[in-house]
């Protein structure tokens, strides 16, 4: 089990004074104290840890932000920032002692401009919102990580986080311009603006997946990008993990790059299908699904060559898209997937590790032999391309030991993806869920170096603490 | 000049100018030296001997040089699987007058990026793992040589355009991409810069995925006048498609003609090295990066200003100018980049030691980066002023 902090005793004793301060900074809708309005920002998507936060300040402005965090910075106080909660690595998830700062309310659009291609928007605007907002010229945000519909550009920037078609648009750090970011004496900085590349130290790059350690960031300038003709996917099956895994080299040694190219497993895919019918292949031990992008001549053209060469691996079957339904179906499964397999187990952890693509079957064998020896099942989900895997373990959160094993098993996968040369997490964020696996990919000496860069920014790590770095061995915070 | 045979001896060389307190100037061919500020350092170290891709897995879209590999030997190990350097860096060789290649550290610590960067981003966003010594001498780690990894703070980036002074880079893993098939241009007449970043703006808002967007005030060779030119990559049936689909598009924006791969190839090498800027060996060069739209206003300040040189990339948002080595014309240049960034490029020492060669940076900012630094360099040692006096 995860341990947090001990929650500074005078900081809980001070509660009722403390939210007497935030009420005179803040409008009186803006903050948060009873416990039952508080229950909600207890636990984010990772909700197997829980904990009440001190308070909760809902901000409307960069202003607002900017005079809880100095106030916070003045008395010592903890500060969680919380975008829409869909953090899968308890990236949000609250201490006994801190202050929630949520997002939510700053949700404006604040200006499109398409000849410069570029959206400037409050932090709590959703991902698709963004999409939302420019799609009617033709336009799309580019990043679509799969809560999308849910998560706001504010945590994504945190995150970094990527989505399906991040092998050729990219993830987060790709699609920024410019943030307004607030520092924890809460200093208002504009880093980055309307143009490319800003000269000087790359703060926008270091800032984006930072996990809320370095500040807060209340306005994103994004790129925006004008969508392709069209799009269709396709699907081929596989009798074997290697074959499948042999096929997406292939496709990329050609030169293809598709806009998206994700990898499903036999449990996946009956899982998926018995929740989407999507019309999945239930013989076969491995799936592709295969996107490519442009003019209707020009999808054919790519399906056609990805069609062939996967054909030289034997497929079970394939199945190309006619139409945009069809791929919308192909899709279904997919986007689905995680859905689907909480409708076979009554639990499941989402792992996150990234691995060298070429060591796909031998990671996938040791998920495997795994998943045997920890008598918990397991399913894959991933996005091919870049060697992100998704391993869902399926557990009974009833039974604590069922707990205890699938994070045990958990922390292998994630030791087994950093042994091949991979990471521990690809885009859900170390959070609380990867902290004390963080020895395991870094040296002692190269978390210290972090840790300093932290400091630089937030000498009394007041921000998120607790987050990202071991406790173990951190001598800056008193637990 | 310390040129060690591997990391450990770059390590050593630092922990002993550490120890001593002795500035060292970070390079590793040498070839910027005439970049930003003059480094006030008695002692010169350099990773030229650090040579070799050392990982290249073409299905994996990565490979991994030592920092001191000549750029044109990682271009032609990428070439024979038909893969490129995604952000296309400029061959600085004509413009700074040496004869020597840039390597692979230099590049990457310059975060240099070409034409492509407009769609395919810049070199800072193909960098998914380093090696680096700090300002003690220690080798630490940042990223991978995978393609998502978001496992701590990305030192990466923060080494990325740091030109040396956070660390000194030993080993870099870059992702790439496969070469399109084919490629072409459309090259469009227009009356202005203005209409030129018009038509620019409207290439880069259509579906066809122009991944190079530059407008030349003065023509090119044969070409005469102020052309707007927009370059397709991918299999040779998208190219033929997407280009007449482009032409079609933009019609209204200017009397249009047609590249086909080789001479297209030619002018975008030419782009991305400001071939065509052609500056007097006296003079100054800058590079200002601007929302596409402002562009034109400061195009015509700066002409106001001085005998401005001009050439546009990435839509307009890339400025290249060169003029008179003077703090006047510098001056001209920081005003007309408000709102966006600048680097003097390249210039004589003088003015490089007398001006701002970047924007100043927030108070804030300022203060955290003189914090970082302090982390990394506690000392001081690595490239003394080279980015501030």
């Amino acid at each position: 089990m995860i341990s947090l902090p001990e929650p500074k005793p005078e900081i809980l004793a001070r509660r009722a004074s403390i939210l007497a301060d935030l009420a005179r900074l803040l409008p009186a809708d803006a903050v948060i104290g009873e416990e039952i309005r508080l229950r909600p920002y207890e636990t984010d998507g990772l909700s197997a840890y829980r904990q009440m936060p001190l308070a909760v300040v809902l901000p409307r402005t960069t202003q607002e932000v900017a005079e809880v965090l100095r106030y916070c910075h003045a008395n010592e106080i903890r500060v969680v920032p919380r975008g829409a909660g869909t953090s899968l690595s308890g990236g949000a998830l609250p201490l006994a002692d801190a202050v929630v700062i949520g997002l939510m309310r700053m949700n404006r659009i604040r200006e499109i401009n398409f000849e410069d291609r570029y959206a400037v928007v409050e932090a709590g605007v959703t991902n698709i919102g963004i999409t939302k907002a420019v799609e009617g010229e033709g336009f799309f945000y580019a990043p679509d990580p799969s809560s999308q519909l849910a998560c706001m550009i504010g945590g994504n920037v945190m995150m970094n986080s990527g989505g399906a078609h991040c092998l050729k648009y990219g993830v987060t750090a790709n699609n920024l311009l410019g943030v307004t970011f607030v520092t924890i004496e809460g200093e208002v900085v504009e880093i980055g603006g309307t143009h490319l590349d800003a000269a000087g130290y790359d703060w926008l790059g270091l800032i984006t997946g930072s996990e809320g350690q370095l500040g807060m960031v209340t306005e994103v300038t994004v790129r925006i990008l004008r969508g392709p003709e069209g799009a269709r996917a396709m699907l081929a099956a596989f009798d074997s993990v290697e074959v499948a895994g042999k096929a997406v080299d292939a496709i990329i040694g050609a030169g293809v790059i598709p806009v998206a190219l994700e990898f499903m497993d036999k449990p996946c895919i009956h899982a998926c299908e018995a929740f989407a019918h999507a019309g999945y292949p239930l013989d076969a031990e491995a799936m592709l699904i295969i996107e490519v992008e442009g003019s209707q001549a020009e999808q054919d053209m790519l399906l056609g060559r990805i069609r062939d060469i996967c054909a030289q691996f034997k497929p079970i079957s394939m199945k190309l898209a006619e139409s945009a339904e069809q791929s919308l179906a192909i899709w279904k499964g997919r986007k689905g997937a995680f859905g689907a397999v909480g409708r076979i187990s009554p639990d499941y952890l989402c792992m996150d590790g990234t691995i060298p693509t070429g060591e796909l079957p031998f990671v996938l064998r040791r998920i495997g032999e795994m998943s045997t020896q920890y008598g918990l099942g397991v399913a894959n989900v991933f996005h091919a391309g870049d060697g992100n895997l998704h391993p869902l373990i399926m557990f009974d959160a009833n039974d604590p030991e069922s707990f205890r094993k699938a994070e045990a098993f958990g922390a292998d996968i994630l030791k087994l993806c950093v042994e091949v040369g991979g990471c521990l997490t690809g885009e859900h964020g170390v959070g609380v869920e990867k902290r004390d696996l963080m020895t395991a990919q870094f040296t002692a000496r190269e978390l210290d170096l972090q840790r300093d860069i932290k400091s630089a920014f937030d000498p009394g790590w007041l921000l998120n603490t607790a987050k990202v770095f071991p406790l173990e061995g951190n001598a800056r915070i008193a637990a | 000049m310390i040129a060690p045979g591997d990391e450990a001896g770059v390590a050593e060389a630092v922990r002993a100018a550490h120890a001593a307190r002795e500035p060292l100037a970070i390079e590793g061919r040498g070839t910027k030296r005439a970049m930003l500020r003059p480094v006030q350092a008695a002692r010169t170290l350099s990773t030229r001997g650090l040579t070799g891709i050392t990982l290249y897995r073409p299905t994996e879209l990565v490979i991994s040089a030592r920092a001191g590999t000549p750029i044109p030997e990682i271009e032609a190990a990428l070439a024979e699987h038909n893969q490129q350097l995604i952000a296309e860096p400029p061959d600085t060789r004509a413009l700074f007058g040496v004869e020597e290649p840039a390597t692979l550290g230099g590049v990457v610590g310059a975060n240099l990026s070409g034409p492509r960067r407009i769609t395919w981003g810049a070199m800072r966003d193909h960098v998914l793992g380093i090696r680096a010594v700090n300002g003690t001498g220690e080798v630490f780690r940042s990223g991978g040589r995978v393609l998502k990894n978001v496992t701590g703070l990305d030192l990466c980036k923060l080494l990325t355009g740091a030109h040396g002074t956070l660390g000194v880079l030993t080993e870099i893993t870059l992702k790439v991409l496969p070469r399109g098939e084919s490629s072409g241009s459309l090259v469009l007449r227009v009356a202005d810069i203005a209409s030129g970043v018009r038509a620019l703006s409207a290439a880069l808002g259509t579906p066809y995925g122009v991944s190079g967007a530059a407008l030349l005030p003065e023509g090119h060779g044969a070409m005469q006048g102020c052309l707007a030119i927009a370059r397709i990559e991918d299999f040779a049936e998208s190219v033929t498609y997407r280009l007449d689909r482009l032409r079609a598009e933009l019609a209204a924006h200017g009397e249009a003609a047609l590249l086909g791969r080789e001479a297209s190839e030619a002018l975008w090498r030419d782009i991305r090295d400001a071939a065509p800027l052609n500056p007097a060996p006296e003079e100054a060069v800058w590079r200002l990066s601007l929302a596409p739209s402002r562009a034109p206003a400061a195009c015509a300040a700066l002409r106001q200003a001085f005998d401005a040189k001009l050439l546009l990339d990435w839509g307009g948002g890339l400025v290249w100018v060169a003029g008179p080595a003077t703090e006047a014309a510098h001056g001209a240049v920081m005003q007309a980049a408000a709102g966006g960034s600048f680097t003097l490029f390249r210039g004589p020492d003088a003015l490089r030691a007398a001006v701002p060669v970047l924007p100043a940076e927030p108070l804030p900012l300022a203060a955290i980066g003189a914090r970082v630094k302090s982390v990394l360099d506690p000392a001081g040692i690595l490239n003394p002023g080279r980015l501030r006096a």
